[in-house]
């Protein structure tokens, strides 16, 4: 597989990732590289094998639902780059 | 005591020390602190840590001192150790070798760590890491390259591999690390000191910053594989915090240290020794097996046919969940923010883009990619059904042999820079690692001997649970030989 200068933009969008224009030739040479890698896969026949997700095969745990945490918005906004009356702030979205 | 002979005693030592109070948990945090300032920080120093909490240090080592003095201390009480970077320190900054959370306070600590300080471990900074454990030499740091203790020129590995150099150096005596895809084992082995990377939900992920949830394990870079039992009755442990724990009996690690090695089968992998192992590494990893054969275990060839695809797979797998879970770093809650955003779109693509490096973005795009609509069934579906056929390859082996037996990494060190320019030659040192972490598999790097002046490991590869049986072949192989114990003759 090899990709194109628009293919690359496209992923990185699709990632919501800025890329330096003058980077996404070599961008688009090492994405080329890791899945002609990747593609070795298909040397081997894989038809009516289950996948696997879980090393243990295991399905995800359930628990009951009970309130577990106290409310620590002051605490976990310490971290936030811009907050408002304990929101969150971002740029405008709705004109 | 000598300062010599402290910087040549093992955890396990340093807690008969601890106990007798021959040295006070002050004076042996004292004496650590003193060496990472020689030795890690300013020009020609190693960068094995990113930050060093000396005041933390001194105050939970004056409660250690407390607990000692009162009675009811523990084995571990009053032990320095350092944690790898991505395990969240409430009130300490947590960076992951980030840009993305240079200024990322934890709000809460990470169940290995709080484990670890309520058995009175004593923190002494978090280590240096390749960016959100992705890499294999440490180049990928935002806080830059470690240097490897024994050759200065040459990386530590990776990801862990501050953790596995400030070890090296015994300016830890011991610490944490994480391993996705060998992170563990890999810097353990470069350099020359014991890697344990558990199974797969024996450890808890909480408080871990996740890479590859199906992949991503917390465990110990030591000296010994006694101290590494030792760290993980500590850290080990069911955990409801963490959805992919495993609730399954927890036996002392220590316990069966000291079994006899005599009819213990020890699978070697065919595919392992066929070729692309570098001669020097051949020769020591096969010198280590006669060793072993020497205390009576029993050698058997197997075949672990799906192995040579362990890579491929692998780079399908870790960046697609990689790309999920980093999908969390939008530049809005926590993390890096960029300057003047013109919309919310150039917000989450500025913050992502200059917050994220060179490596990660790659691993994220990869991710977007094999799992984008069109090519899911073809890339992440394949590679999941592949990861069955790696893993039952290892489970047929394990019908016949009690553990298996190789090289941990195909070469030694390699020298900073080397391959840094091309990721696929960068994926491939990790060759004989990978797998395991597909299976959930436990594995172990033990020292095994030098080629050309440098360390090489031999990597033992267990059952799912089956940790005790690794640490009892680690510790009667240090019982009969010496390499854990030597030291690089240029750190003093």
């Amino acid at each position: 597989m090899s990709l194109k200068k628009t293919d690359v933009e496209k992923i990185a969008h699709l990632a919501r990732l800025s890329l330096d224009e003058e980077a996404i030739p070599g961008y688009a040479d090492d994405l080329s590289g890791i899945l002609s890698l990747v593609e070795e896969m298909n040397e081997v026949n894989t038809d009516g094998v289950e996948p696997l997700a879980h090393p243990h095969d295991a399905v995800q745990r359930l628990r009951s639902d009970q309130v577990s945490e106290e409310n620590q918005r002051e605490l976990l906004q310490q971290n936030a780059p811009q907050i408002d009356s304990g929101l969150f702030l971002v740029p405008k979205v709705i004109e | 005591m000598g300062d010599s002979n402290l910087k040549n005693s093992t955890l396990t030592e340093l807690s008969a020390l601890l106990q007798k109070k021959d040295i006070s948990s002050v004076e042996l945090t004292s004496y650590y602190l003193e060496r990472i300032k020689r030795l890690d920080g300013g020009e020609g120093g190693l960068n094995s840590f990113i930050s060093v909490t000396e005041e933390h240090a001194l105050k939970q080592a004056a409660a250690a001192d407390a607990k000692l003095a009162a009675g009811g201390a523990g084995l571990l009480t009053g032990l320095p150790i350092a944690h790898k970077d991505i395990f969240c320190t409430k009130g300490i900054r947590t960076s992951c070798g980030s840009k993305m959370l240079d200024n990322f306070i934890a709000p809460y600590s990470a169940t290995v760590v709080e484990k670890m300080e309520s058995d009175g471990l004593v923190m002494l900074g978090k280590t240096n890491m390749d960016e959100f454990a992705m890499g294999s030499s440490n180049e990928n740091s935002f806080y830059g390259a470690v240097s490897n203790p024994w050759s200065r020129d040459r990386v530590p590995g990776g990801s862990s591999g501050g953790s596995a150099a400030a070890v090296a150096a015994r300016i830890t005596p011991a610490a944490t690390g994480t391993d996705t895809g060998g992170s563990i084992r890999q810097p353990a082995a470069l350099c020359g000191i014991t890697g344990l990377k558990p199974t797969y939900g024996r450890v808890s992920r909480w408080g871990m910053v996740a890479f590859a949830s199906s992949l991503d394990q917390g465990g110990v870079l030591t000296q010994s594989a006694e101290d590494a039992a030792l760290l993980l009755n500590s850290m080990a442990g069911f955990d409801p915090k963490d959805s992919t724990s495993m609730d399954r009996e927890l036996p002392d690690f220590s316990a069966e240290l000291n079994n006899s090695l005599e009819g213990v089968k020890v699978g070697l992998p065919k595919e392992y020794f066929e070729d692309g192992m570098d001669a020097g590494v051949a020769k020591v990893v096969e010198e280590a097996i006669e060793t072993y054969k020497s205390m009576g275990a029993e050698m058997v060839e197997i075949e672990l046919p799906n192995s040579g695809l362990a890579v491929p797979t692998y780079y399908v797998l870790a960046p697609a969940e990689c790309s999920s879970n980093l999908s969390r770093f939008d530049g809005v809650r926590y993390g890096y923010r960029c300057e003047d955003p013109k919309d919310l779109e150039d917000l989450y693509k500025r913050s992502r883009g200059e917050g994220f490096g060179e490596e990660v973005k790659r691993r994220i795009m990869i991710g977007a990619y094999v799992l984008s609509a069109g090519y899911y069934d073809a890339y992440y579906l394949k590679a999941q059904r592949m990861r069955r056929l790696i893993s039952g390859d290892f489970h047929s082996a394990f019908e016949k042999v009690d553990v298996i037996m190789g090289p941990v990494t195909p070469t030694t060190a390699f020298r900073q820079g080397e391959k840094s320019d091309d990721p696929v030659t960068m994926y491939l040192s990790d060759i004989y690692t990978i797998a395991v972490n597909l299976a959930g598999l436990p594995g172990m790097s033990i020292p095994a001997g030098f080629s050309d002046g440098m360390p090489v490991g031999l990597q033992l590869i267990g059952n799912h649970f089956a940790e005790s049986k690794l640490l009892n072949l680690a510790h009667q192989y240090q019982q009969r030989t010496g390499w854990h114990r030597e030291l690089p003759s240029n750190i003093e």
